[in-house]
């Protein structure tokens, strides 16, 4: 692998995604991507006691499954890279505490998933043959930590995004038939000092921007090489300023931009708001909707960037502002 | 139905109204505001124990009642007005003691029904 420019890495061999999966809540199973997804949730405890067990065992059947969908041994499975939003990042680390494979715990907030995909081909590049990466978010766990107890009940702002309930996962090969990661391009945290924590679109879109237009310069690349640019999780609010804050600095992304977060929701009929987010919304997006479309080569340049807010409960609470990160990896076919 | 007929409808709308705006405003709050439920909460109560203590809050209980009695406000009233009575009573230690004697009733029975519901119900993913 190749260094390009400031945070850029290109690959001399490109990992290829071998297989993914992804299992969603019953508000995503109501939404315009559901046929795309591996399985579909009926309530979001799915028999187990609490939310935070249930996102367990959703993480747990989604990787059970991607590495059942592949066809690859467990033994032949080298490495484990995964995160969630729950302190200390319990889903994955409970989660998977049975996966019996060398685990690599990440935390990236809503871009944990592409962190883990940028992680697991350098590992890939460096040394494996095949490595798995996942993702999950479980929109009550999310409410109760971040927000307010779902007994509570209190109405939620128009800017505010909803958690996906869902985990997305993936098998990096070294070998295969693609979709490829060609480049990846690893975020600085940026801080424009937002601190609603109901509007985190307008505080992770300046770090989409940021890592969007250092992607273009590190990889000598325009917006229109690809088929699609998509980030994880800005919503309708931070897509707009999105495609405003890169306009203003000469990258017109409009006809080719889009957001997970807006896709897996119908705005109007699920009264969702601000659209998705969470660590589930670019994992289950990616696996459940673009991966499909990758392979069908009706996507053949994806950019995908996973965009996360770096805050907690506390920080919250004490008045911090929010940091925005994102990072971007470059899928061909 | 004697008793159709001693309904003062008249009070009942002028309740219904109080409280109806009282929680317009916690309304305009969430809104048009940044506030969080907590905040709004504890504005509330607060502005109720200074307009009770100051006596306003008194005029549109007398007015409303319940309307006024029954929202969050209403609870703050209470505060205040125990705390008074119970330093008539008993001194300056009413200042800390009446206040809570006088909303021991409501405090008691949300705990008591709290509990009751945690026991019988289980929180579920709101619908919007």
């Amino acid at each position: 692998m190749k260094k390009l420019g400031k945070q850029t890495i290109k690959f001399d061999n490109p990992p290829c995604i071998t297989e993914v999966a992804s299992i969603v809540g019953p508000k995503e199973a109501n939404g315009p991507l559901a046929k795309y997804f591996d399985q579909c949730l009926e309530d979001e405890f799915w028999g187990e006691k609490t939310w935070e067990k249930s996102e367990s065992k959703i993480i747990k059947e989604t990787v059970n499954m991607v590495i059942a969908k592949s066809g690859i041994p467990v033994s032949d499975i080298e490495y484990c890279f995964a995160g969630d939003l729950l302190n200390q990042c319990i889903s994955s680390s409970f989660g998977l505490r049975e996966l019996n494979m060398p685990f690599l715990g990440i935390f990236g907030a809503c871009s944990t998933f592409v962190e883990g995909l940028s992680l697991g081909a350098i590992m890939i590049e460096a040394c494996s043959q095949n490595v798995l990466c996942a993702a999950s978010s479980h929109f009550c766990s999310a409410e109760k930590q971040f927000r307010f107890p779902l007994e509570l009940g209190n109405q939620r702002p128009q800017t505010s995004q909803w958690t996906v309930t869902g985990a997305g996962s993936a098998v990096l090969s070294k070998n295969g038939s693609g979709p490829y990661i060609t480049h990846i391009t690893s975020g600085k945290i940026v801080d424009m000092g937002i601190k609603d924590a109901n509007n985190m679109g307008a505080a992770m879109a300046p770090a989409a921007l940021d890592t969007l237009i250092c992607h273009f310069k590190d990889t000598g690349r325009s917006p229109n090489y690809y088929d699609a640019i998509i980030t994880g999780d800005l919503g309708h609010v931070g897509k707009e300023i999105l495609i405003e804050l890169a306009q203003s600095q000469g990258y017109n992304i409009k006809s080719n931009y889009n957001d997970c977060g807006v896709l897996i929701f119908d705005r109007e009929k699920q009264d969702t708001h601000s659209g998705g987010s969470g660590c589930g919304c670019c994992a289950t997006v990616f696996s459940g909707y673009f991966f499909k479309q990758l392979k069908d080569k009706k996507i053949k340049r994806l950019l995908l960037i996973a965009t996360g807010a770096l805050t907690n409960s506390t920080s919250t609470q004490q008045g911090e502002s929010i940091p925005g990160i994102a990072h971007a990896v470059s899928i061909e076919i | 139905m004697d008793w159709l007929q001693n309904i003062d409808w008249f009070s009942i709308l002028k309740c219904f109204v109080t409280g109806g705006l009282i929680c317009v405003i916690g309304q305009i709050l969430i809104d048009k505001t940044k506030l969080t439920p907590a905040r709004i909460l504890v504005i509330f109560v607060t502005t109720g124990v200074i307009l009770g203590a100051l006596g306003i809050y008194q005029y549109i209980v007398d007015f409303a009642g319940a309307g006024a009695t029954v929202p969050l406000t209403g609870f703050g009233y209470n505060l205040a007005k125990g705390a008074i009575k119970a330093v008539k009573e008993v001194g300056i230690l009413g200042a800390f003691t009446g206040g809570v004697t006088a909303a021991a009733g409501g405090i008691a029975a949300a705990i008591f029904f709290g509990y009751i519901a945690s026991l019988i119900s289980k929180p579920k993913m709101k619908k919007e």
